[in-house]
């Protein structure tokens, strides 16, 4: 009998290994195979990487013949988006600009989780340079949503969300500079989570928004979840933005139940047009279910966060058309091979590499930093994001954690809002405001539409660094909902 | 605020792309109506706000000032679309008339 790893948890792949009822080489192969099977139409990934994974599950299987204690990822089948760099790898965003770009030096990131046990099993598909919702900007195909292959993952850390919901890995690192960890966790049925801004590196990660981008995980529970926020978690010499903070067990209190926390529910999020009904009552479900385990409950407002998407999409373009300056041409990335002269060479170079989607963000950003335009949208966004963050210091005086919607809506159809920027901005609206502040947020399955039998999410967020509180009412809420969360295709 | 087409061609430039008539259009129409909607944003009383640009307070990240080695060469040069004698090629920026 062949072994099959896509419904085990991280601790069972470990403990299963550890005890000797499988290897890390059977885990290895088990991913492929199960990859063989889903993968194609799905399309999560972007290269599979079977000879790194192999190894590394013979440096594991190594541990376990030398008797020694195996990390908490041991043998762990792990997907990484592909905008994180490992050497062996190619990182290419997505994007035409970067085909064929070898990985120079390892992602912290990935390095951590990799020095954990973890298996790399492959590059993941995403929106191009994380540009998007919905993962249909990559410039290597659409990734279909697992529980329906006509409908969209969610984006832009698409291809890590499908992986994990197909079963094809266990864990896998996204990054969320808006929502581009939760918003796909949400749509494809998945626990994922961004951590407090600086909690982990982002060396050897492409910038997107560099005062908003943030690696977390994707996994099929929340315990899984905790584990790899353990190995990824911690000060990095290589970002100098990455903090001193202590780094504790996250697992540790995942059993202790909310009894006597202080849960707020945003209830104006709950008014903003363009919420599902089934989206809203499923939010307010999963309050109530808190309550019934001893939750002190309470509502709050939030009225300066509904202006968040309007200083994230100033803020957002204007840091990543900065940083997406160095695409010039000259050092990697494609370039025109008959430039006249340099400043040829740099903006057809630029203009033929970059997708639509990228274009267009470059050029808001750009409007917004030029010269008679930079206070009254960079600066306003700015102050803007004062008051977001103030709001929220308010907030968590009264309450220990606050729940909102994920996302407004559950996956839509390929195509739906591809024609229209502005409808899938509003994607983020209920993600944004936590990067603006620099806040936790984890999305949590709790439901699955009567209509359609797709998944639904809840957003939980605590203070900063306090992800253990956060992942304490994550656990709790899982638990009491018993979902099962595996989809249809699987 | 409204965009016109040779704001748009104007922010391309400082940008370094080189849009097509058709692009500079399209833009012109998405970035008009995508600033319509983020310009609700004024309707904020902002007098006197300090701006936030690092939502994590921090203070100076400083580190011993050590030598260590950086990227080796030949790994900068991994990705170059071209390279000779262990340097980026890059088209001739000094004119051929001022000598080489």
């Amino acid at each position: 009998m062949s072994l099959d790893v896509s419904k085990l948890s991280a601790r069972a792949i470990r403990d299963g290994i550890a005890a000797r009822e499988f290897s890390a080489q059977e885990v290895a192969d088990a991913t492929y195979a199960r990859i063989d099977a889903v993968e194609g139409p799905v399309h999560a990934f972007n290269e599979l990487t079977p000879e790194l994974a192999r190894e590394a599950a013979a440096r594991v299987d190594a541990m376990v013949a030398a008797g020694e204690e195996l990390p908490p990822l041991a043998g762990v089948p792990a997907g990484l988006k592909d905008n994180m760099n490992l050497v062996g790898t190619h990182t290419t965003c997505s994007a035409k600009i970067l085909e064929g770009f070898q990985s120079p030096y390892d992602c912290t990131a990935v390095r951590r989780l990799l020095n954990a046990g973890a298996l790399p099993i492959g590059k993941c598909n995403m929106d191009e340079f994380a540009f998007g919702s919905s993962t249909e900007n990559s410039a290597f195909g659409v990734t279909h949503n697992p529980w329906d292959l006509s409908r969209v993952p969610g984006g832009s850390s698409g291809g890590s969300a499908a992986a994990v919901s197909a079963g094809m890995v266990t864990v896998s690192l996204g990054s969320d500079t808006g929502g581009s960890i939760r918003q796909p966790g949400a749509l494809t049925g998945t626990v994922a989570m961004k951590p407090t801004y600086g909690r982990v590196s982002r060396y050897g990660i492409v910038a997107f928004a560099s005062s908003l981008d943030q690696i977390g995980p994707f996994a099929r529970n929340v315990e899984d979840a905790a584990l790899v926020l353990n190995a990824i978690s911690g000060h990095d010499d290589m970002d100098a933005t990455s903090v001193r903070e202590s780094v504790p067990d996250f697992t540790a209190n995942l059993a202790d139940g909310v009894k006597g926390l202080r849960i707020g529910l945003v209830r104006d999020m709950l008014d903003l047009e363009g919420l599902a009904p089934e989206v809203r009552e499923a939010t307010e479900m999963s309050v109530r279910t808190l309550e019934g385990l001893g939750a002190e409950v309470g509502e709050i407002d939030l009225p300066t966060s509904r202006h968040g998407l309007a200083a994230y999409y100033i803020i957002g373009p204007a840091e990543a058309s900065s940083n997406l300056a160095r695409f010039d041409g000259i050092r990697y990335g494609h370039r025109v091979s008959d430039a006249t002269d340099v400043l040829d060479l740099y903006m057809r170079s630029r203009t033929e590499g970059f997708g639509p989607e990228t274009i267009r963000r470059i050029m808001l950003g750009t409007y917004a930093l030029s010269a008679g335009y930079y206070d009254a949208y960079y600066g306003t966004a700015q102050k803007t994001r004062t008051l977001i963050s103030q709001e929220f210091e308010a907030a968590f005086e009264k309450f220990d954690v606050l729940v909102t919607p994920t996302s407004p809506t559950v996956a839509f159809k390929i195509g739906e809002k591809a024609e229209d920027p502005l409808s899938m901005y509003l994607s983020d609206v209920y993600t944004i405001p936590m990067n603006l502040a620099g806040l936790p947020g984890i999305s949590v399955p709790c439901a699955k539409s009567g209509s359609t039998g797709l998944p639904i999410g809840v957003q939980i967020v605590s203070k900063h660094f306090d992800e253990a509180t956060m992942l304490r009412v994550a656990a709790a809420l899982e638990g009491a909902l018993g979902l099962d969360m595996t989809p249809p295709l699987v | 605020m409204s965009i016109s087409e040779a704001d748009v061609r104007h922010v391309a430039m400082l940008a370094r792309l080189a849009l097509s008539d058709e692009q500079v259009s399209r833009l012109q129409g998405e970035l008009n109506s995508i600033l319509g909607n983020i310009e609700k944003m004024q309707e904020l009383d902002l007098e006197g706000v300090e701006p936030t640009s690092h939502s994590i307070p921090l203070r100076n990240a400083t580190r011993p000032d050590v030598v260590k080695p950086g990227l080796p060469r030949e790994l900068a040069l991994l990705n170059a679309p071209e390279a000779e004698n262990g340097a980026f090629v890059i088209p001739r920026i000094v004119g051929a008339e001022e000598g080489a």
